[in-house]
């Protein structure tokens, strides 16, 4: 089996916050990402597919093809945009990096699956250099 | 729905690679230029891997600040800026960033809540880096 990794970069808006706490509950847990007014980041998404050599291409999969997926299933939706106002899964959800690294996955993981004998493995997204979070599937640690 | 978070962390030490099993001639022939009498030194990277449920509320596997300040306290505070060889960790063992990186791991094990740390990876330099998980 072969893990193949394909990076991508997308510059990205968001703040922290819960609804359902008060406005002094948000500033303590979340600190400074608690700023309404909101932040940045560059991230960069790693994506992993594993599986076999095709015996005649010698590929898992065609690096051209999953750099278009990641395009069309990530890039449009998240790069240039503010995560918390314009995306549909942070209306509710905090966007973290562990949210955005489960999210990046739903949104990858039918794309993976549909077209190839490969599947998605991980996807890791770095916020800065220094932190990143991972996800591995809903299968991951035994529970859906 | 479990994920992982991780944080990059960096500590300066020096060390001299040297088994007191060995012959002098053993030492060199064993660990060449590491075994200099003087050691040297390098910029580590330590890389820590925490996996658990996200928190439903915060979106957090685990509290950021709260990862920072036990790996201040139990690695940089002890490693950073410091002679490896001295540290009592490494009084029966040769400070090879193998066994660095197991003594980092068994430190945060520890410190951390049981079950959550999914690996330290330890960079010696920008080409080659050690990493140790659970069993």
């Amino acid at each position: 089996m072969i893990e193949l990794t394909r990076r991508a970069t997308f510059s990205a808006a968001h703040y922290y916050w819960n609804d359902d706490w008060t406005p002094e509950k948000n500033e303590q847990v979340f600190g400074r990402c608690a700023n309404r007014n909101g932040h940045g980041h560059n991230y960069t998404l790693e994506v992993t597919v594993a599986g076999e050599p095709d015996p005649v291409t010698g590929f898992v999969v065609d690096l051209k093809w999953l750099k278009d997926v990641i395009e069309r299933e990530v890039m449009v939706a998240w790069d240039h945009r503010h995560l918390n106002l314009e995306v549909p899964e942070f209306a509710k959800a905090v966007p973290t990096t562990e949210n955005l690294a489960i999210a990046a996955w739903r949104r990858l993981e039918p794309a993976v699956t549909a077209a190839s004998g490969a599947r998605l493995s991980r996807v890791r997204i770095y916020e800065t250099p220094e932190i990143f979070a991972e996800f591995r599937g809903p299968m991951d640690g035994g529970q859906a | 729905m479990k994920a992982y978070f991780g944080r990059r962390y960096t500590l300066s030490a020096s060390h001299r690679l040297h088994a007191e099993s060995l012959s002098a001639e053993q030492n060199r022939v064993a660990y060449g230029r590491c075994n200099n009498p003087h050691g040297h030194g390098h910029n580590y990277v330590v890389e820590v891997l925490a996996g658990g449920a996200v928190d439903a509320a915060t979106g957090m596997v685990i509290d950021l600040v709260a990862l920072d300040a036990v790996v201040r306290t139990k690695v940089l505070a002890r490693f950073d800026h410091t002679n490896l060889n001295l540290d009592s960790l490494f009084a029966d063992q040769v400070p090879t960033t193998e066994n660095l990186c197991r003594a980092v791991f068994d430190l945060l094990k520890d410190a951390l809540p049981a079950g959550e740390l999914e690996y330290v990876r330890v960079e010696e330099t920008e080409n080659n880096f050690f990493q140790c998980s659970a069993a």
